[in-house]
C-alpha cells in the first residue's frame, strides 16, 4: 500500500518539479502563467499524496523528508515524468500522457475503498480534467499547425511513446490492492488511456512509432540519468541547510 | 498572436464585466488563458472572450458630438417625480 501511494506521489512530485523549470521561461506571458497554474495544482497533489505516504510509513518521516531527503533509488516515479522538458511539444506531450492517465486514475480512485485515497482523488480530479483540456488542445494545435510544429511533436511522440507502458505495469502487490478495491486496475486504465490517446492521434497526422522498447524500472527505483541531476537541484537547499525554514 | 477581450461574470444575476485582455492564437486558447489569468482567485463563474477586432468602438475624436449634447438635458433624468411618503428605499 505504501509503495502504491509512493508511486502516485512521486509521479506528481517529479512532474511538478519539471514543470516548475518552465516558470518565467514560458513561450509567452499567458502560457507561462497557465503552465505554472498546472504545475502548482500538481505539486498540491504531490503534497497530499506525500503526506499520506509518510503516514503509511509509520515512522517519523514527514512529507518534506520524503521529498527532500530520499536518494534517487528510493523514488518510485515512472521514468516518463523525469524526462527533460525539451521543447514545448515534448513538455506538452509528456503532460498530455500524464493528464489522460491522471483523469482515469483519479476517476477510478474516487470510489476507492480507502477513504483517504478517495478524498485526494476526488479533489484532484477537477484539476486534471482542466489540465487535460489544455494539453489536448496544445497537441492538436501543434500537430495540425505548421510543418515545423508537426515535425517537432512527431519527434516528441517518437521519443516519449515508449515510456507510457510503465504507467500500467502490474505487480503482485498491486493486483492484491485492486482486489481489495483500494487501487485502480492498471489493465482497465491502460484500455481507457489507449482509447483516448488513439482517438486524439487519429484526428491528427501523427503516427505512433511501430517498433520500440518499453520503459520499465522506475517503480523499483531504477531511473534514467535525468532524475539524479534534477534531485541535486531540487534537494540542494534542504540537504545543505537541513530543517531550514522560510 | 491575436488579442482577445475578457469579460467575467462574478456570480449569477450580475452581468459580465470587462476585466482585461489576453493574447492567444485561437478562441479556445483565449478562453483557457482567460481562465488561467483572471479566475485564479475565484473572481468569476462565467467567462466571455471576444476577438478584439470584432469590437466596434466609438471614436474619441467624436467625443463632443456624441456625448456633450446630453449634458444640459436634465429632463432626461427621472428626477422630477415626487415620491410618495410611504415608499422607502429609493
Amino acid at each position: 500500500m505504501q509503495d502504491y501511494v509512493q508511486n502516485l506521489a512521486d509521479n506528481t512530485l517529479i512532474l511538478g518539479q519539471r514543470l516548475a523549470e518552465w516558470c518565467g521561461l514560458g513561450p509567452f506571458l499567458e502560457e507561462d502563467l497557465a503552465l505554472t497554474n498546472t504545475c502548482l495544482d500538481i505539486i498540491g497533489q504531490a503534497k497530499m499524496l506525500l503526506e499520506f505516504a509518510a503516514e503509511l510509513k509509520e515512522g517519523n518521516e514527514t512529507a518534506d523528508d520524503l521529498a527532500f531527503m530520499r536518494d534517487q533509488h528510493e523514488f518510485k516515479n515512472v521514468i516518463l515524468v523525469e524526462q527533460p522538458n525539451g521543447d514545448y511539444s515534448q513538455t506538452m506531450l509528456r503532460q498530455y500522457f500524464m493528464d489522460v492517465y491522471h483523469v482515469h486514475l483519479y476517476q477510478a480512485l474516487s470510489t476507492s475503498t480507502n477513504q483517504k485515497l478517495a478524498g485526494i482523488a476526488a479533489k484532484s480530479l477537477k484539476e486534471v480534467v482542466y489540465h487535460l483540456e489544455r494539453s489536448e488542445l496544445w497537441i492538436k494545435r501543434m500537430a495540425l499547425g505548421t510543418d515545423e510544429s508537426f515535425q517537432r511533436v512527431q519527434a516528441s511522440l517518437d521519443k516519449l511513446w515508449h515510456y507510457h507502458h510503465e504507467l500500467f505495469e502490474e505487480t503482485e502487490s498491486l493486483t492484491e490492492l485492486v482486489k481489495q478495491g483500494i487501487a485502480a486496475d492498471p489493465n482497465v486504465l491502460k484500455q481507457l488511456w489507449l482509447k483516448d490517446v488513439n482517438a486524439l492521434l487519429a484526428s491528427t497526422p501523427l503516427e505512433i512509432p511501430q517498433k520500440g522498447w518499453k520503459a520499465t524500472g522506475g517503480r523499483k527505483g531504477h531511473h534514467s540519468e535525468y532524475l539524479g541531476l534534477m534531485l541535486c537541484e531540487m534537494q540542494f537547499l534542504q540537504r545543505a541547510y537541513p530543517n531550514s525554514e522560510w | 498572436m491575436k488579442l482577445f477581450e475578457v469579460f467575467l461574470r462574478a456570480k449569477s444575476g450580475l452581468s459580465h464585466k470587462h476585466v482585461g485582455s489576453v493574447h492567444a492564437t485561437d478562441a479556445d486558447m483565449a478562453m483557457q488563458n482567460a481562465r488561467d489569468l483572471y479566475t485564479r482567485r475565484e473572481e468569476g463563474e462565467s467567462i466571455w472572450v471576444v476577438d478584439s477586432t470584432q469590437i466596434v468602438s466609438s471614436n474619441p475624436t467624436n467625443k463632443d458630438a456624441y456625448f456633450a449634447p446630453a449634458e444640459d438635458k436634465i429632463y432626461r433624468h427621472p428626477s422630477f417625480y415626487p415620491f410618495d411618503k410611504e415608499v422607502k428605499n429609493i
